[in-house]
């Protein structure tokens, strides 16, 4: 079973001339196959940090990050199969696909750069991504990323990162830049693949109510630190940690807010008008 | 306003080490140059070298041998301190300093004074055309570039054929009338202004196509931000947003610009000297190079590098007035 | 800046029309090829002292309403029908569409202010703050001297919580939420009857968010005016709207309270969107009911 592990992790960026920025402070946890964890937190919590250090586009400045047990590897060929086992995908469906390339291309470069199918296979394992996003492979397969919708490139963008067929995903907010109505739309479909693949997944976010929707466990990051995780409903329900509880008291609640504020009641629907 | 010393110390600092760094290198590049051609000419015109001058150029271009490198740095620093830039081969071995001083004044005058105008003209007039794009102004643009890409010297010369030749209106060539000497006079100054007329117009018009082009272009940028929207929201009168909210923030990138042409005064403009026989910079140093008249060339790098030093200390100080994100420290 | 107040209960059981703003059939398109029709023969009435959401995706003319109903639209966007009128508390009718530059100038900002989105680039990043307010007395307050100004703009940093040590700041060296209150502030300047805020909270974290919201509605019922606010944020928009108007493809679609909006949507896509946003308590699943 795939594990990955955070075991306390800091993260200090030096700043000329000034204080030393603390972004990551003794964070731990573990994110495990066939499970989904939501780290949430707001700008300038670390979240980011916390992607590029499992991206290896940083390394912590204390800390370990394990993978079954053993440091991830920073070169050669440990680090080509450690990139196979963790994809990410990003935020910007605008910028995280190359303008130039057709969808086709996008697809096949991780086949063929991690072996994944004989090369006699790829087209079909390419429509095969493609039918799994939901994706009608006839129409898109040949397209250039700016014909196509946002909702359809962060499709295109999670295809991509299953192509390796990866055990764990992070997802750095994936549907914030999607127009509202497809955001549920695309989370589903995570949600689906991660349940489908056995995939581990750590979805990164701001928004509490997707986290609570999407994962199994959620934590709760602040300046850095930890300051709340456990199962989803735990801490969205009953917070413990004034952060989280501000959070929550923070978001909108529209259910909550039509139940505690009955108002007057309608003349048209006094006589039992259904909902 | 308040810049923090902390940024000016930083600027300061890099100044200064640029400066040494081109100094230095101005001290080695003859010292690492096979061959010997100042010798030949060391040879040429002895007897007729003071010994402090023989041994200025000597320092000057690496010929004293006999002392170590250090040494010959220093006196070399020596030498720099005190002015002394050596004697000039070409002009009766006068001292350089006082053969780039009859130059320089005419070259930093004329070319000085059609760079800041033009730049002046230029903006203004870019700002405008950007703010009504879409006017019949729009066509200065392409009328004013075509004549930044018509030969100088060609224009030049139909300057001088139609306003010199043909209408008389102005002097042909020089600075100043044939035998006429350089005084503090009315006359000798309407002789500068007359004859520095026609180099000035057509600098002018050469140049000018350059910066409204780029000012009008980074208006067309700066008018798409919020920023300006948000300003005619608000019922700014339109004078006013042109001016203090669009065109303070495009002439950032065009100070820029304008701060390394200055740096490029001081070389002169060769080919307006050639055609109106100006007694400037530019012509002076191809004659240095023609004649191999080291002392003189050496010099005149030096003062063009310093030149182009301070250019660029005035504008990162123009840049730290007019834009408030650049006066933090850089990290 | 007062108007007779109806009580507040009596006001939402049987509201008595005080319009502010009547906009009749108005449409706008952009006159590209092929030319797009952005808004569609919109209409609505904006009540005094109300708070209109206008919900609506990308794309679905909610900003090119509210831009073209204050005529700060820019070519290639082209007002091709309707009015707007404007019902001044001093009594007189405006018709927006009528005012020649020098009146539109003049009413900008008196009458009807905007919030934008306070992110990077809606405050002049090479002026302070404080001359950036001090603009809008200099050019609408001209015989107000220059300590009063400063005075004025000193309380209007107050108000927002921004603080009036603040006067000398530069954009960049405020936070986002900062930013944004500084953008309010200048709304407020004049004493509006109307703010139109524009996304106003979108790039904000939810704690600040919440704080801004809050900030909004205590000076909605201090200063009385209205407010039109646009955003995609649904939930947001049912928490502090009194009426919400849901737009697509240019057309309204459906503009009822926010409570009938929550518990009777009546069209298809009012209910799409509301299943497009979880709920953060309650039964596991999305807002749909």
């Amino acid at each position: 079973m795939t594990a990955l592990e955070f075991r306390n992790v800091t993260k200090r960026y030096r700043v000329r001339g000034a204080q030393p920025i603390l972004a990551l402070d003794d964070v731990s946890f573990t994110l495990r196959e066939r499970q989904t964890i939501a780290l949430v937190g707001q700008s300038g919590s670390g979240k980011s940090t916390i992607a590029k250090i499992l991206t290896q586009l940083e390394t912590p400045t204390s800390g370990q990050v394990l993978l079954d047990g053993k440091p991830i590897p920073t070169r050669g060929r440990g680090l080509r199969a450690y990139r196979q086992q963790l994809r990410m995908v990003f935020q910007d469906p605008f910028a995280s696909l190359n303008p130039y390339h057709s969808i086709r291309y996008h697809l096949e470069r991780p086949l063929r750069l991690d072996d994944v199918v004989p090369a006699a296979e790829t087209d079909a394992e390419v429509r095969r991504l493609l039918e799994r996003v939901r994706l009608d492979a006839d129409a898109v397969i040949d397209r250039r990323p700016h014909e196509l919708s946002g909702g359809q490139r962060q499709r295109v963008a999670i295809a991509r990162a299953l192509a390796s067929r990866p055990k764990l995903l992070v997802a750095d907010e994936p549907v914030s830049m999607l127009d509202v109505s497809i955001r549920v739309g695309v989370l589903n479909l995570l949600a689906e693949l991660q349940r489908d693949e056995g995939l581990g997944v750590l979805y990164i976010t701001h928004d509490l109510a997707t986290a609570r929707h999407f994962s199994d466990e959620i934590m709760v990051l602040h300046h850095g630190r930890v300051v709340e995780q456990g199962a989803a409903d735990d801490v969205i329900l009953t917070p413990q940690h004034e952060y989280t509880r501000a959070l929550r008291a923070a978001s909108p609640d529209p259910e909550k807010h039509f139940a505690s504020a009955p108002g007057i009641p309608d003349v048209r629907t006094a006589n039992g008008g259904a909902a | 306003m308040n810049i923090p010393f902390r940024f000016i110390l930083n600027r300061a600092v890099f100044y200064l080490f640029t400066l040494w760094a081109a100094i230095t290198i101005n001290f080695l590049v003859p010292r690492m140059m096979k061959g010997d051609p100042v010798t030949a000419y060391m040879a040429k015109y002895r007897g007729q070298i003071s010994p402090e001058a023989e041994a200025a150029i000597r320092a000057l271009f690496g010929l004293d041998k006999d002392k170590s490198l250090w040494q010959q740095y220093l006196d070399y620093w020596g030498l720099l301190l005190r002015g002394d830039l050596g004697a000039s081969f070409s002009n009766g071995l006068s001292p350089v300093g006082d053969v780039i001083a009859t130059a320089l004044p005419w070259t930093l005058g004329l070319v000085g004074l059609a760079t800041v105008l033009s730049f002046l003209i230029g903006t203004v007039t870019g700002a405008v055309i950007g703010w009504n794009r879409g006017s019949r102004a729009d066509i200065i643009v392409p009328i004013t570039t075509f004549f930044s890409t018509v030969p100088y010297f060609w224009l030049g010369l139909i300057a001088i054929a139609v306003f010199a030749s043909t209408l008389g209106w102005f002097p042909a060539s020089h600075a100043y009338d044939k035998g006429s000497a350089p005084e503090w006079s009315l006359d000798f100054i309407g002789q500068v202004v007359a004859h520095g007329a026609l180099p000035l117009i057509t600098i002018l018009i050469a140049s000018l196509g350059g910066w409204i082009l780029g000012m009008r272009n980074m208006m067309l940028t700066v008018l798409d931000e919020d920023y300006i929207t948000v300003a005619q929201a608000k019922g700014m009168p339109t004078r006013r947003v042109l001016w203090r909210y669009a065109a303070r923030n495009a002439v950032l990138p065009q100070l820029s610009s304008f701060a390394l042409s200055i740096g490029f005064i001081v070389s002169g403009t060769i080919v307006m000297e050639m055609v109106f026989s100006y007694p400037g910079v530019g012509k002076m140093l191809l004659d240095a190079t023609s004649a191999k008249d080291y002392p003189l060339m050496q010099g005149l790098f030096l003062i063009i590098t310093l030149a182009v030093l301070c250019a660029n200390i005035l504008a990162d100080i123009a840049h730290a007035i007019l834009d408030p994100r650049t006066r933090q420290s850089e990290a | 800046m007062t108007h007779a107040l109806h009580p507040r209960a009596l006001a939402k059981a049987n509201p008595m029309p005080d319009p502010l703003l009547t906009v009749r059939d108005f449409s706008v398109e952009y006159d590209v090829t092929p030319p797009v029709k952005a808004v569609k023969n919109v209409s609505l009435e904006l009540q005094r002292g109300e708070i209109l959401g206008l919900a609506g995706e990308s794309g679905c003319g909610k900003t090119t309403l509210a831009y073209g109903v204050q005529r700060l639209l820019r070519a290639p966007a082209v007002i091709t029908g309707g009015d707007v009128v404007f019902h001044d508390a001093k009594g007189a009718d405006i018709d927006v569409n009528t005012l020649d530059a020098d009146e539109m100038q003049r009413f900008r900002w008196d009458k009807i202010s905007m919030v934008f989105q306070g992110a990077m680039n809606a405050l002049n990043p090479v002026a302070t703050i404080g001359a950036q307010l001090d603009d809008v007395f200099l050019v609408h307050r001209p015989d107000t001297g220059r300590a009063e100004r400063r005075r004025e703009c000193e309380e209007l940093l107050e108000i927002v919580k921004v603080g009036r040590d603040r006067y000398r700041s530069y954009p960049h060296e405020l936070s986002g939420g900062m930013r944004q209150r500084v953008m309010i502030a200048m709304a407020l300047a004049l004493r509006p009857q109307l703010m139109v805020m524009d996304e106003p909270t979108t790039a904000l974290d939810v704690l600040v968010q919440r704080d801004i919201l809050q900030q909004i509605s205590e000076l909605r019922h201090e200063f009385g005016f209205s407010v039109i606010f646009i955003t995609h944020d649904l939930p947001l928009l049912l928490e502090i709207s009194d009426r919400i108007a849901i737009m697509r493809e240019g057309e309204i679609v459906e503009l009822g309270t926010s409570r009938d909006i929550w518990e009777r949507p009546r069209h298809d896509y009012t209910k799409k969107l509301l299943s497009s946003f979880p709920r953060l308590t309650g039964a596991k699943g999305v807002l749909a009911r």
